[in-house]
């Protein structure tokens, strides 16, 4: 068989759909975030004429043009993965997840871009009331974006409303059906949450880094400090309640996913144990130096005390999921979450005690914590995509029946290239945004605008620009 | 059934309509990057790149919707297309990541050796992505081999010297639309430099117009019998005499001052004209010479889904568009930014 380093073509697909959206997706989720924060920074800003909102905004939005840049390229490289590497998969569920992913164009990337030039650059040219609505339009854009996506990736997990044609196609009955499939809801949910709670981990991070270099008296970092705890501390019990949940619809529709998850080869009669931790040995069906918790899994589970529960040993073995992968990222997950949930907490206690600004150790757990949602958002797909396999549409297609015909040698070698201009490319945009991190937000933050940046595109000034200009405030 | 036939042809035109406005908007942004040589002092390069910084994302996004459209309207074109050209959708995508990162990376780089990288990468993102794309076309036109529902051919069969040559092509092409567009926004000297280099692009994308026209019937007997069988001459006679006719104002709207934005207007009439062109030799066929439109269009619930939205929804994003084009009209001012 045709292989490229040992590995087939299928295995080098899939690898090359992981890291490509793994790495997509880390762009992504903090501009969601950080559009939504822009947008409220701005409405404070305009409301209150408070200049240190406009400085924050000023210093993040220059952070959030290199990270939309980044997701931008890394996301046309997606829409094209599905044609490239799963010719199969695209000929016979193209018909579904075509037109939701069209819908995405239409209504999501358009409005961001649309608007984007506007809001980075046109604060002059189009006075306050247009470039807030700029602001808007950018950060729902990120939200549609995310709620297409996940439409289509739930109904990968939760097929639903669709017949199955004479050429293998999966032809849509029920459209409403389809969008609003059974795990769509939650999938949207604890997705974009997590996006807000990654990026308000960032946010945090940066301004303890200034606090702990005793920068208080920068300009706006207690600010950025102050409103990234409060998300934190009014976020982070929300996402645990929105994971919960769909473990359980998950539980529902994809029992051999939690069976991984939770580390349950063998079935539970009498009251379900909650793993804790251990080694999933997926050859001898079992979980090794096993540390559990009697009885306590079927109260998560909500199967009560004394509840009961299939285990993997009644799926078929070629259906089981790689439990290892699962069960870790899964773990890594729910880790960072209650750290999260720990931070939020302790910033709250501060906040109370009056110390929120001083106490420097809370500062260093926010500096440590600041990659903890990005990291717990690329554990948790990982555990979704994982817990799938070996299917692509669940139950209805195979992984294995997904690919196209291309050589493992031609996989691979665009695999190493993407490897390594990924890191290239990508790494240096990420060694320019922590750049621009380390230094603190100054006093008349120059934004993306005024300062050496692509940003310099004004041309000669509209007439109405010049009264527009004379109705802001001058600081 | 009457109305999912008429829907494919819909979604055929729109399609062809999305990729049309892709290359005209794209077209000249990727021109951009194609000029950048000819334009070694940095203070020109940041007034060029700053021609089309606010717009470029939009203008790639049309990109995304001709996938994307293709993917739904027409899955098993996808599905077959994209494994057929797969090494040249891979270098476009690598091409395209470098020069999409170079608007921002560019101003961030602090020393003067990184700002050449990323100036490099500008440059050669750009020249690769135009190649690429016209290879991809020449390689559609020349025809895919196919095999049931997949792609059937070798992976070296859209290496030939005429896929080379529409490459050529479309790489002058995008530089005579970057060309006309920065006749539009820069002034005085500079704007002299650009009307020349503007006519070179002129002659060069005529001669190869010229060659891929003459060389497109003989690909094909089907494509000969289309374009220079009687009586059908009659009817597609047209298309050369416009382009004719288009060829020889051009010409003069560049050889004389003022009217600034008339060779862009002209620049994109030719283009549209060789789409149109395009078009007649392939319909109805959405991979020649197997598969039409019908053969690979997606049922017509998905057709229909689709087409309501985005009959709704296009309307509105060309009026934010334009928006966004009108908000940042105008000469662009060399003194900006560097006060
Ligand atoms: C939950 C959110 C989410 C997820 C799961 C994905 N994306 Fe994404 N994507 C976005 C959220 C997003 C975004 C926030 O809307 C981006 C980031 C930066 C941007 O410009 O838009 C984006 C950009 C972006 C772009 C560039 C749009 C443009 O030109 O402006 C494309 C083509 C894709 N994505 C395609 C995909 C595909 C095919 C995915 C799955 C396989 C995918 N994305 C997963
Ligand atoms: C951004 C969030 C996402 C991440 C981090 C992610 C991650 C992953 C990972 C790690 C795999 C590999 C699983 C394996 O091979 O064992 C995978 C597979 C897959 N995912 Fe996702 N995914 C995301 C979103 C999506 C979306 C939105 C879609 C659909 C539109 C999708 C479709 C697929 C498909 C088709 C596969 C099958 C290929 C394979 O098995 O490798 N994913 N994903
Ligand atoms: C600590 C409590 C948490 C619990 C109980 C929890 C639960 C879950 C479960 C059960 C899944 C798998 C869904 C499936 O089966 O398909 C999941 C996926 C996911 N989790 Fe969590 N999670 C928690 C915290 C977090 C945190 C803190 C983040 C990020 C900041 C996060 C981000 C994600 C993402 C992005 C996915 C994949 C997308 C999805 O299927 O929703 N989770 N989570």
């Amino acid at each position: 068989m045709d292989t490229f380093l040992g590995l087939d073509a299928l295995m080098l697909a899939r690898i090359q759909f992981g890291f490509t959206i793994a790495f997509h997706f880390i762009f992504p989720a903090f501009t969601i975030g950080l559009a939504s924060y822009l947008a409220v920074l701005n409405g404070i800003y305009l409301w209150t004429k408070d200049s240190r909102y406009l400085d924050l905004f000023s210093y993040w939005v220059k952070i959030f043009a290199i990270t939309f840049a980044m997701g931008v390229v890394s996301g046309i490289v997606m829409s094209y993965q599905f044609g490239t590497n799963w010719s199969v998969f695209s000929d016979r569920a193209g018909p579904i997840i075509g037109p939701l992913m069209a819908y995405e164009v239409l209504t999501a990337f358009f409005l961001e871009a649309g608007f984007l030039g506007i809001m980075l650059f046109g604060r002059d040219r189009v006075g306050p009331a247009l470039h807030m609505t700029a602001c808007l339009m950018v950060a729902a854009g990120t939200a549609i974006s995310a709620t297409w996506i996940l439409s289509v990736n739930s109904w990968m997990h939760t097929p639903v409303g669709f017949a199955m044609g004479d050429n293998g196609q999966f032809l849509p009955q029920d459209w409403w059906a389809i969008v609003f499939n059974p795990s769509f809801p939650y999938r949207l949910a604890h997705t974009l949450i997590a996006a807000y709670l990654a990026t308000a981990f960032i946010v945090g991070g940066v301004g303890a880094w200034h606090l702990l270099r005793r920068r208080a008296d920068a300009h706006g970092v207690r600010k950025m400090y102050s409103m990234a705890m409060w998300m934190a501390l009014l976020v982070a019990p929300l996402q645990i309640v929105a994971g919960h949940e769909q473990g359980l619809n998950t539980l529902e529709y994809q029992p051999p996913k939690i069976m991984a998850m939770e580390g349950h080869f063998e079935s539970h009669e009498n009251g379900i144990p909650l793993v804790l931790l251990g080694l999933p040995n997926q050859e001898e069906g079992r979980v090794d130096y096993k540390i559990e918790i009697p009885r306590v899994g079927g109260l998560i589970l909500g199967q009560g005390w004394n509840g009961s529960m299939a285990g993997l040993d009644t799926v078929p073995d070629a259906l089981e999921p790689p439990v290892a992968v699962v069960f870790w990222s899964f773990r890594v997950m729910v880790g960072l979450g209650l750290l999260m949930l720990a931070v939020g907490l302790w910033s709250g206690w501060a906040r109370w005690r009056g110390t929120l600004y001083t106490d420097r150790w809370l500062h260093r757990a926010s500096v440590l914590m600041a990659p903890a949602g990005l990291v717990a958002i690329i554990a948790g797909w990982i555990t979704t995509e994982v817990g799938r396999q070996p299917f692509t549409v669940y139950g209805e297609m195979m992984t294995a029946d997904s690919a196209s015909p291309i050589a493992a040698s031609a996989v691979g070698a665009s695999l190493m290239a993407f490897i390594v201009i990924y890191f290239a490319v990508f790494g240096a945009g990420i060694l320019y945004i922590l750049r621009l991190m380390w230094y603190p937000p100054h006093r008349r933050e120059p934004d993306a605008k005024s300062e050496p940046g692509p940003i310099r595109t004004a041309g000669s000034t509209p007439a109405q620009q010049v009264e527009e200009s004379t109705s802001q405030p001058a600081e | 059934m009457d109305i999912s036939f008429d829907l494919t042809i819909a979604w055929a035109l729109l399609l062809a309509f999305a990729v049309y406005v892709y290359v005209a908007l794209d077209g000249f942004d990727l021109g951009i990057g194609i000029l950048y040589p000819f334009f070694p002092e940095k203070r020109d390069r940041d007034l060029l790149m700053n021609s089309v910084a606010p717009v470029w994302d939009g203008n790639e996004t049309w990109l995304v919707l001709g996938g994307g459209g293709l993917f739904a309207a027409f899955p098993l074109a996808y599905a077959i297309i994209m494994p057929a050209v797969y090494p040249l959708i891979i270098a476009m995508l690598l091409a395209l990541i470098f020069r999409g990162v170079a608007f921002e990376f560019r101003f961030r780089a602090e020393h003067r050796w990184a700002q050449k990288l990323w100036d490099g990468a500008f440059i050669g993102g750009s020249v690769l992505a135009a190649f690429v794309q016209g290879v991809i076309l020449g390689a559609l036109l020349q025809g895919i081999e196919v095999d049931g529902r997949a792609y059937g051919g070798g992976w070296w069969d859209w290496l030939t010297p005429f896929t080379q040559v529409c490459g050529l092509a479309v790489v002058c092409g995008y530089a005579l639309l970057g060309a006309c567009w920065l006749n539009i926004k820069v002034e005085g000297a500079i704007q002299a430099r650009v009307r020349r280099l503007a006519r070179i692009a002129a002659l060069l994308t005529v001669g190869f117009i010229v060659a891929v026209s003459l060389w497109t019937p003989f690909l094909d007997p089907a494509y000969f019998e289309r374009w220079l069988g009687w009586p059908d001459i009659l009817k597609v006679a047209a298309v050369p005499i416009v382009v004719a006719v288009l060829i020889l104002a051009l010409g003069r709207a560049l050889l004389r001052e003022g009217r600034d934005w008339l060779p862009l207007g002209l620049a994109l009439a030719l283009f549209l004209l060789c789409f149109i062109g395009l078009g007649v030799s392939m319909w109805p066929y959405v991979i020649p010479p197997s598969v039409t439109i019908w053969d690979a269009a997606s049922p017509f619930k998905s057709q229909l889904f689709m087409f309501v939205g985005a009959v709704v929804l296009v309307p509105i994003i060309l009026a934010y568009t334009g928006y966004a084009y009108w908000v940042f009209r105008g000469k662009l001012d060399p003194e900006q930014g560097y006060h």
